[in-house]
């Protein structure tokens, strides 16, 4: 019997704000337990929510970002369950009415065409605190209480792990070049929930639907999803059923570990928000924000190719991350060649990256310094060979390079006043070279070259010593 | 000292011309109170310490006659939080919680240099209708020490009626200050939803809960509401709309009013010599050049049902916080979470509290949704636009507070439907969110009973006018409980 | 008619616990209570909104500016149990929300 898959994901990205959704109190991410939360946080009673105009304003930023569309109007409802990192003891979600619905992410098929995810609904919401377990205990840590997050509904259009992977990649690219979040799994402002269910090809209704939880990587999602299509199928060829289940996947073991069973629906109680006023959202706000959306990755890809001249795989490199991308459209700002810009940027500061294990904004490197060194190349003010020096002291120090390079004497000579003198010298105590040139033995040219060099202790302008040296032959 | 005569502006002169000063008054306030409050319960707890240093601070400062709150004591209810005074809600649940941050409406009694004189007793969490469900003590009628305050700010009326302190703040989420207020003959504001900050009162129906004022007299109310009153960014539910100076315009002229006098307000569940009363009532008011119509409320037999089910809804999320986790009471001998979450929460709340947190969650619950909670939110729009309609026509709505005057302690706490059909005539004003008052209206067994006037959103200052104007054309407000000796002061 | 088992579950629910005769007791009541409420059947509400909120306010937002925090110290001066900076509660058994 042969299995079809189906794959839907339930994503939340925590929105870079200020302060939290629905409490002035600051997001922070480290700080010491309990030391970025407020009375609100802390659900005292008396308390109540007001609602972060920025993040909402994210949210509709990345709604329209997967082409989706922003609800006019309304409200905030109340999810209720108990949890100790849950203070009210109910979250303030949009249940009924989400802030946006019917949008979708373009990923690309093997066969080099693309294929569209749905994406059923997005809506913004709290976040809970963090519980940490020790023995016979466990601990409460608030800060991360209260902290916007938008939730990314997929329709269940995924028919396999790999369209998964490739779904969250774009999502992830695409959220990153809102600017609304920085999308990091590792530092959880970034988690994926999961739904797999299989089915005999040719019948209609879906299968049972399995929950995926605690996914720590976008591979970990590929292999449990991938590991759950085998479970089932394995369950269902030995004539088994599958259970509504929550599972999760293990690290070590690379399987998929059971929960618990899903004994009915959860009853959440779901109710309007009687705190908050009901929200009206105006087109004026919706098109000011589309009109502040940043560039998109594959629009950028197309600038760089059309615009700039790039190849298409550098256009593909550099679109890669905003982080990446940026800094490019920086550093050409700043002056620098696209093209010399890029083959920096996919060379020595990928190279440098990589060998360090750092990200880009880690590094001491600017637009400015970069876009500096890259015009010093091009003018002559610099080798190629001293560019590698000034390089490195850039990115690890962070030095301002037409200084740098002055104040270490490393600028060719290209002056001919200075090169002369120079030239003339050298001619004058190689009359043997100079024969040999006249001859027609052109090998005579590479030596004189060699003793300019030598008398100018490597600096001089090589191009710019070929020519003098070239009409001073010719004059004798 | 007591307040049976006196008025915050009587007093106010009083320290202005230097005949009394703060301290004098505090003191004597709380004397009065450790003498008396015995026989009375109305306080859970007074703040001696920090009234007296409050009030030596006033003196200090000296009394500017513009502050006309300034040295004078107020109470306020327990479930409007106090900084570093205790505040339970009379809740067990929150035994001995001590509140981080003031209440908005506190903070501005602060800033008017009002000396907060204790926290009042009340039913748990606001909920009931007699101050009987108070885990903490019984607050008795001052007219009748056998009957009961009302409630849930029956604390803070009986305070006030008592002589105690000359004004209160209390919360009504159904009737909360009004019945009260009627119970024991003084005036109690509901203002419009909106006009007073929640910040710092405790929820019990967050789209129901307001808190008000309560006071002898209407010049009284309406000085105390000017001082609570406005927009506040930290209550995203509070109004921007202007706040008038509510004592403007009380000059006995009420010429021209329109009011509307629903049939139903008369219906027979109401005493016939409380309805004997306000029909005199209007009659004092259309002497007075108001003219009164008889006007139909269709849909007020459902208020009782509807406010039910809306207020248990909010309460059992509201309450869901009481966990024993990050404050308040948490039972002893808990091995695991789940027991933190059942032992403390079946220990810390009282039956009442449990009846309405079962009776909201059951309404919230998978499958009840549309009949219950969804049904209760279409039928309030309905009594919305019953008052909507009646004051697009009319200034004022007018009946009797409550069916009868004060009931004995312990008649109707064991029934709860028959308990609650007592708010039948306050509901509605709650569910619409329009400005509610009781203003004392005469005397029924020798208790007190009360006018209920209703106005259109945000216009507090037409119930003032009406009840000043029948209050100078009266003396109910003039009489006073027999307090052992001391209304004869 | 409301039943013992329904009470039972709501119960479940709001994290309470009765005895026996207290949820015979509360069953009774509460059918009680929910019988004046199926009054409710008999208004028409067809096509009519419901009403959550009253008053005119709509959009009613704070700006993304960050207060600081309550200082944790008087944040923990009503725990029951802290450790470190952290609520102590017993373990969690159950793996929860987003966790």
């Amino acid at each position: 019997m042969n299995f079809e898959t189906t794959i839907g994901l339930e994503v939340h990205v925590e929105l870079k704000t200020n302060s939290k959704m629905f409490s002035p109190a600051p997001v922070t991410y480290g700080a010491e337990p309990n030391t970025s939360t407020n009375v609100i946080d802390w659900g005292f009673p008396g308390v109540l929510p007001t609602v972060n105009q920025g993040a909402y304003g994210l949210g509709i930023m990345v709604a329209l970002a997967f082409h989706a569309h922003v609800a006019h109007d309304t409200h905030f409802d109340r999810k209720n369950y108990f949890y100790p990192d849950n203070p009210k003891a109910y979250q303030i979600t949009q249940h009924e009415v989400p802030l946006a619905r019917d949008g979708y992410i373009e990923i690309p098929t093997p066969d080099g065409g693309t294929k569209q995810i749905g994406i059923e609904e997005l809506h913004v919401e709290e976040d809970a605190g963090k519980n940490t377990h020790t023995g016979q205990y466990s601990y409460v840590d608030l800060n991360r209480q209260g902290t916007p997050l938008i939730e990314i509904v997929s329709k269940a259009d995924m028919t396999s792990p790999d369209e998964a992977y490739a779904y969250l990649e774009n999502l992830r690219k695409i959220v990153q070049f809102t600017g609304a979040s920085d999308v990091k799994m590792e530092e959880g402002s970034m988690r994926v929930d999961t739904n797999i269910s299989i089915r005999p090809i040719g019948q209609k209704e879906f299968g049972q639907k399995v929950e995926l939880k605690n996914l720590n990587s976008f591979n970990h999602v590929r292999l449990g999803l991938a590991y759950e299509e085998k479970r089932q199928a394995r369950i269902l060829m030995n004539g088994g059923t599958i259970r509504p289940e929550t599972r999760r996947f293990d690290e070590a073991t690379g399987e998929t570990v059971l929960m618990r069973v899903k004994e009915g629906a959860d009853d959440y109680r779901y109710f309007p928000e009687p705190d908050i006023p009901r929200v009206q959202i105006d087109q004026d706000w919706i098109d000011d924000i589309a009109a502040h959306i940043p560039e998109m990755p594959d629009k950028r890809r197309a600038r760089y190719i059309n615009e700039l001249g790039l190849p298409e795989y550098d256009a593909g490199v550099l679109t890669d991350t905003k982080e990446m991308s940026d800094f490019f459209e920086e550093t050409i700002n700043d002056g620098a060649d696209a093209k010399l810009a890029s083959n920096w940027l996919m060379g020595g500061v990928n190279q440098y990256l990589n060998e360090n294990k750092v990200d880009l904004p880690e590094t001491k490197l600017t637009p400015a310094h970069l876009a500096t060194m890259i015009q010093m190349i091009e003018d002559g003010t610099i080798s190629s060979k001293i560019a590698k020096k000034v390089f490195k002291e850039i990115i690890t120090n962070g030095t301002e390079p037409r200084q740098w390079v002055e104040d270490k004497g490393l600028i060719q000579l290209s002056d001919p006043d200075q090169l002369n003198p120079i030239i003339t010298d050298v001619l004058d105590n190689n009359q043997q070279s100079i024969d040999d040139f006249k001859n027609g033995k052109d090998r005579a040219v590479g030596y004189l070259v060699g003793q300019i060099m030598r008398q100018t202790h490597g600096m001089a302008n090589p191009k710019v010593v070929n020519q003098l040296l070239m009409a001073a032959l010719k004059a004798r | 000292m007591n307040y049976l005569n006196e008025s915050l502006t009587s007093l106010h002169d009083k320290l202005v011309n230097h005949e009394l000063t703060s301290k004098d008054l505090i003191q004597g306030t709380l004397a009065n109170i450790h003498a008396q409050d015995g026989d009375i319960k109305a306080f859970l707890r007074t703040d001696d310490e920090r009234a007296l240093e409050k009030a030596a601070q006033v003196d200090k400062d000296g009394i500017n006659p513009q502050d006309v709150l300034s040295g004078l004591p107020v109470a306020i209810k327990d479930n409007i939080v106090t900084k570093g005074l205790i505040t339970t809600a009379a809740s067990k649940i929150l035994d001995n919680f001590k509140p981080i941050y003031d209440a908005t409406v506190v903070q501005k009694l602060n800033d008017a240099k009002m000396i907060t004189i204790g926290k009042t007793n009340l039913d748990e969490f606001a909920m009931g209708s007699s101050t009987e469900t108070s885990a903490y003590q019984m607050t008795s009628n001052p007219w009748d020490h056998t009957k009961v305050p009302g409630g849930s700010s029956g604390g803070s009326a009986a305070a006030v009626a008592a002589g105690f302190v000359p004004a209160a703040l209390g919360t009504d989420t159904g009737g909360s200050i009004r019945q009260p207020a009627a119970f024991n003959g003084i005036v109690g504001m509901k203002p419009t939803y909106g006009r007073v900050s929640r910040w710092g009162a405790i929820a019990f129906a967050s789209s129901l809960d307001q808190i008000g004022t309560l006071t002898r007299g209407v010049y009284d109310n309406a000085l105390l509401l000017n001082a609570i009153s406005g927009l506040d960014t930290k209550d995203s539910t509070s109004s921007g709309n202007p706040v008038p100076d509510f004592t403007a315009n009380l000059n006995g002229d009420i010429k021209g009013m329109k009011i509307a006098m629903p049939k139903e307000y008369l219906q027979e569940g109401v005493q016939p010599e409380v309805k004997a009363a306000i029909l005199k009532a209007a009659d004092t008011l259309r002497s007075l050049g108001a003219t009164i119509d008889e006007v139909s409320l269709p849909h007020t037999q459902y208020a009782v049902p509807t406010y039910y089910i809306i207020a248990s809804s909010e309460a059992s999320s509201n309450l869901q916080r009481y966990d024993g986790i990050r404050y308040g009471y948490r039972a002893k001998d808990v091995k695991t979470l789940e027991d933190v979450y059942v032992k403390s929460r079946s220990e810390g709340f009282g039956d009442e509290v449990k009846r309405r947190i079962m009776l909201g969650t059951f309404s919230l619950s998978a499958g009840y949704y549309d009949a219950y909670f969804k049904k209760a939110a279409q039928v309030r729009t309905l009594i919305k636009q019953d008052f909507d309609d009646i004051l697009k026509d009319h200034d004022l709505i007018m009946g009797p507070t409550t069916p009868t005057p004060a009931f004995g302690i312990g008649e109707k706490v064991s029934d709860p439907v028959t308990m609650y059909m007592n708010d039948i005539l306050t509901i509605s004003a709650n569910l619409a969110g329009n400005p509610s008052a009781s203003i004392p209206a005469g005397f029924v067994d020798g208790l007190p009973i009360g006018m209920q006037l209703i106005g259109k959103p945000f216009a507090e200052n037409t119930i003032y006018r009406a009840g000043f104007a029948f209050e100078q054309a009266t003396d109910f407000h003039k009489q006073t409980p027999n307090m052992e000796g001391d209304a004869a002061k | 008619m409301i039943e013992k088992k329904q009470v039972e579950h709501v119960a479940e629910l709001a994290k309470l616990s009765f005895s026996d005769a207290e949820l015979d007791h509360f069953t009774s009541q509460l059918d009680e209570i929910m019988k004046m409420v199926d009054q409710l059947d008999e208004v028409d509400t067809t096509g009519v909104e419901p009403t959550t909120h009253v008053g005119d306010l709509v959009n009613v937002f704070r700006k993304d500016e960050a207060k600081p925090g309550t200082p944790r110290k008087e944040l923990m001066e009503n725990v029951p149990e802290e450790q470190d900076g952290l609520i102590k509660v017993p373990a969690i058994i159950d793996e929860g929300e987003d966790e």
